[in-house]
């Protein structure tokens, strides 16, 4: 592997209620390479869209980086001071939401947002900036850009509107870019002609993606390296297809057989016992361990991160060796 | 399994239209009189639909946003009247029933809504929602009410003990499942399932699907099946219906969906659904989106995405025509060859 692009190190989000310190990302670590996609996977309340907050630097107290570091080009994002985030921020590093609308501006036609964005962060004539911003909307696959350059967000459909968030979010052809669900809210066909552009672009332009999402479906067509969160944590990571295919945390192989697929139709899916627990009340030890089969006393400590099979990171006492899948 | 389907529409369809005020019927009326041309404005939600489902059987019904799969459930569970058509049940029009064979009727079909957050009401005790309606139909008597309740919590995999709690206080799959519980609290036949297990995480759904599995073996219980989400409707229905703007396209036996789909818009939703076997793939897109339902195209309504349209696509609406036994696709293709 190359020089990482991001370099995530025993990064811990807190968040400090009035009801309790809730860890919503706590001891996680990854990194990713020039071009390389990571599947960040996890259900509601992991801690995977924090994770991508944390690294854009947009958490909003009561929460805050309390530990860790997530390096990017030899600096420490979580050091930076505001005004040298901004600087980074929609220009080195890049983010895409589940909802568009959440990077668009209702009131504001589509020009005037992309021109701003091209000269936040490159000293460009105006007329340089439109053709920039046209050049990006037609890369996304937008029919006729510059009539769509005047229109605004509502005037576009859904999955119109997702295109150019993302085609604002490459403007400076970012080296990371986090996409946090982005093609949850958008039916199948959509869905498939947004990732038909992202894995181009990632190609192209050497970005590296972390793909946040539950969906194990459109990770295992997408990313190259997954990496399994549950309550804060990453459980497991390696890549795609040995995560999948040999899961080692009982959670993953729970996960994916969970999943109804083509082979096991009308059969019972191994279904996971009980809920994801309340972050203000995880049990000690390891969190999964109240709804996992192979827990045991072992469990109620912490386990920390082994690599029981070369490549393939687990935090489990008992992870599932020469398990078939 | 018995003769006769459990229900059965005929010809319905589903328009939705602006409803108009005094000063907006004189504009209307004044301007047809100017010979000004009038703007249209219906949305065709759901187009000459024509379907039966037999007793026990699961039909999966899928469609992107905006083909109409929602409103077709409505006018089955009996909450919505067709603009035109019949909706059967046991052979009979509900339409035409009088009101109390009606409302026994109704009460064989339910339905399960896709917002566990939106269906339930905030202010009534999970005891009151899931037991209102039973008392009320006099499907228990009172002092039958406690057991009963019980065992209706229970069925779906709810502890009896959180009667007297609120909704807020459960989680998004509890709350689904008192969705389920209220369904099934007055004994229904049919049950008609909207988005069920969409708005849920993967492992909470796989528990949602596995009860409701479960529940079709115990109570006999016949299902439709609506969803996005291919895999799912994969995994449980006999029967697969591809909706497209308001019309279904294509209708088959589930594996024949799969393995042999005919019509081109089923193929392109097939290639496209993201699988958790097929890795590192190359994604392929079919071009466009769905066109509005209020012009949609003239002909065959897929034929400005279709990769095999001929000029005949755009001028005449395919039938929903037999290719094969129990397999029924509305593609001008198939008369070729």
């Amino acid at each position: 592997m190359t020089t990482a692009t991001l370099e995530v190190r025993n990064l811990r989000t807190y968040f400090f209620t009035r009801a309790g310190v809730v860890k919503a990302v706590d001891d996680v670590s990854f990194s990713i390479a020039r071009g390389q996609v990571l599947g960040l996977v996890g259900e509601s309340g992991s801690g995977k869209t924090v994770t991508g907050f944390s690294i854009i630097g947009l958490v909003d107290p009561p929460g805050r980086i309390a530990g860790g570091s997530i390096i990017y080009q030899g600096q420490d994002l979580a050091q930076l001071s505001e005004r040298e985030m901004r600087s980074l921020r929609g220009n080195r590093i890049a983010m895409i939401f589940q909802d568009p609308m959440m990077t668009l501006n209702p009131v504001l036609r589509i020009d005037t947002q992309m021109i701003e964005s091209v000269q936040a962060h490159a000293k460009v004539s105006h007329a340089e900036a439109r053709t920039r911003a046209r050049d990006a909307l037609g890369m996304v696959g937008i029919p006729s850009p510059d009539e769509r350059l005047m229109a605004y967000p509502h005037q576009f459909s859904g999955g119109m509107r997702q295109r150019v968030a993302i085609a604002i979010a490459l403007l400076h052809h970012p080296d990371l870019l986090i996409a946090d669900e982005p093609t949850t809210a958008l039916d199948v066909t959509i869905q498939a002609q947004i990732l038909v552009e992202v894995q181009k672009l990632a190609a192209t332009y050497g970005t590296g993606l972390i793909w946040i999402t539950h969906d194990l479906s459109v990770i295992a067509g997408l990313a190259d390296e997954i990496a399994v969160m549950y309550a804060g944590r990453i459980v497991e990571t390696g890549a795609a297809d040995t995560v999948l295919d040999r899961p080692l945390h009982p959670y993953t192989h729970g996960l994916i057989g969970s999943v109804p697929s083509r082979n096991r139709r009308g059969e019972k899916l191994r279904q996971i016992p009980g809920t994801t627990p309340s972050l203000l009340s995880l049990p000690p030890g390891c969190a999964f361990r109240t709804r996992c089969p192979r827990a045991d006393a072992a469990c109620e400590q912490q386990p920390e991160p082994s690599q029981p099979m070369p490549g393939q990171t687990t935090r489990c006492f008992h992870p599932l060796l020469a398990v078939p899948a | 399994m018995t003769a006769g389907p459990i229900i059965e529409l005929r010809g319905v369809s589903k328009r939705f239209g602006p409803t108009y005020d005094t000063a907006a019927r004189l504009t209307r009326a004044i301007s047809r009189q100017l010979g000004v041309a009038q703007k249209n404005e219906i949305v065709h939600a759901v187009d000459n639909v024509d379907l039966s489902v037999a007793r026990g059987e699961v039909v999966g019904l899928v469609g992107e946003s905006g083909c109409g799969k929602s409103t077709l459930g409505r006018m089955v569970a009996g909450i919505m009247p067709p603009s035109e058509g019949e909706v059967r049940f046991k052979d009979h029009d509900i339409a035409t029933l009088p009101s109390d064979r009606a409302r026994d009727a109704k009460l064989k079909v339910q339905m399960i809504f896709q917002d566990p957050y939106a269906s339930l009401n905030p202010r009534l005790r999970v005891e009151d929602i899931v037991g209102e309606a039973p008392l009320v139909h006099g499907l228990v008597k009172r002092a039958d009410f406690d057991t009963y309740l019980d065992a209706q919590l229970r069925r779906a995999g709810l502890d009896p003990s959180y009667r007297r709690r609120y909704p807020h206080q459960f989680s998004g799959g509890q709350r689904q499942r008192i969705g389920i519980a209220r369904a099934l609290a007055v004994q229904p036949e049919f049950l008609v399932c909207d988005e069920a297990v969409a708005a849920l995480d993967v492992s909470i759904q796989a528990q949602i699907l596995n009860l409701f599995m479960d529940l079709r073996r115990e109570l006999d219980l016949t299902y439709l099946f609506i969803s996005h989400d291919l895999g799912v409707v994969e995994h449980l229905s006999d029967r697969v219906l591809i909706m497209y703007l308001g019309r279904i396209v294509e209708s088959a036996p589930t594996d024949d969906v799969f393995t042999r789909p005919n019509h081109p818009y089923t193929q392109a939703l097939l290639a496209e659904v993201p699988r958790i076997e097929a890795r590192k793939r190359r994604f392929t897109a079919i071009k466009g989106e769905i066109p509005s339902a209020i012009a949609p195209p003239s002909g065959c309504h897929f034929h400005p995405r279709c990769p095999h349209a001929m000029p005949r696509c755009s001028q005449e609406t395919p039938r929903l025509r037999e290719i094969a036994p129990g397999h029924r696709s509305a593609c001008h293709l198939n008369d070729q060859v």
